[in-house]
């Protein structure tokens, strides 16, 4: 387990970087709406979700149903629901493992998980299972040293928040080599920019990701004889 | 606190059980092994990619090509990002790279 954490951590610094700062902005908003460290942990640890917990600081605010802020929680976390199709396989044989991966599987564990080279001398199991531990509980730090100490933070963070973009370019170039169809990659960005252009930037990606999911579809013949004429051609050679 | 203890652990815990559901849903839809229809198969392969795409656009909803400064900041720290990845290779120079001039184009140069 010593040997998978130390290989899982160099892989997880991006997002370190990302969820402290975000965490701690969290940490530091929720503390104000009058619900101390204890809370923030208690979200952070049970909840884990970046915008989600951003949106839910309003719901404490009183006023609002139960079944409102469960079907917010549905529009927001939906896509979600597509992100384990991409792990159905390897998160089998995790045991009961399996449930802890499925509930961290947030972006940027998700975007991690699908880009990552597990190192040879290490169990992959063990790895991705301390990558989505490590990811959690940088977020759980942060939103707690938010809330402790947001305010005593002078140093100036803004900006921090880019390495999580940083990221996503970074993941998406591997990615973009990886995959034999550039057609993916390019249903995605065309799809989100077409969903900003015409609904704009406050509900953008309910409908990114069902017009991504139609595009792959109608785009399935030819995505999949690319992806067989790569791996033919990979075969053939020596 | 407006809201009494009980019901800010209800709040909390609705909304837990929710986002686990939905990342829950594929393996509890396709649980055993050998039984996942290739359509899911497939659309677990190509999603990767178009997700990652999707993302980054995202990350950039808010940015303005209309107003000052123009997205110069943002289109610097992407360009930053994938020219070190593309050149050396290694995702922690290029995400520290990128951030760290995007911090320093948004606090020093573009106020």
């Amino acid at each position: 387990m010593k040997q998978a954490i130390r290989a899982a951590f160099p892989v997880t610094i991006p997002v370190l970087l990302g969820y402290l700062s975000i965490g701690i902005a969290f940490g530091l908003l929720f503390e104000n709406a009058g619900y101390n460290f204890i809370w923030a942990f208690l979200m952070s640890l049970v909840v884990y979700a970046g915008a989600m917990q951003f949106i839910a600081v309003s719901f404490f605010t009183g006023g609002i149903g139960l079944i409102q802020i469960a079907l917010m929680t549905i529009v927001i976390n939906v896509r979600h629901i597509f992100y384990g199709l991409s792990f159905l396989d390897r998160f089998e044989g995790m045991g009961k493992k399996k449930w802890y991966m499925a509930f961290s599987l947030t972006d940027e564990t998700y975007s991690l998980l699908c880009g990552v080279n597990v190192p040879e001398n290490v169990d992959e199991k063990k790895f991705f299972f301390c990558v989505s531990l490590l990811n959690q509980s940088y977020w759980v730090l942060g939103s707690v040293i938010g809330s402790l100490a947001g305010s005593l933070i002078t140093f100036n963070t803004s900006g921090m928040d880019f390495a999580m973009t940083a990221l996503f370019i970074v993941i998406f170039i591997d990615q973009w080599k990886a995959y034999a169809s550039h057609i993916p990659a390019l249903i995605g960005i065309g799809s989100t920019i077409a969903a900003l252009v015409v609904i704009g930037p406050g509900n953008l990606v309910i409908p990114s990701m069902g017009l991504i999911v139609i595009s792959l579809m109608l785009a399935r013949k030819q995505i999949e004889e690319k992806v067989k004429t790569v791996k033919e051609e990979e075969d053939l050679m020596p | 606190m407006i809201l009494s203890v009980g019901e800010s652990l209800l709040i909390i815990f609705v909304i837990a059980i929710i986002t686990f559901g939905l990342r829950a849903t594929p393996f509890l839809i396709f649980s055993r092994t050998g039984t996942t229809p290739k359509v899911i198969r497939y659309l677990g392969d190509a999603l990767p990619p178009a997700v990652m795409g999707m993302l980054i656009v995202y990350c950039l909803r808010n940015v303005s090509v209309q107003d000052a400064p123009f997205g110069i900041p943002e289109l610097l720290g992407v360009l930053t990002v994938a020219g070190l990845h593309l050149w050396k290779k290694n995702n922690l120079l290029s995400i520290l790279g990128g951030t760290v001039l995007y911090m320093a184009l948004i606090q020093f140069v573009f106020i």
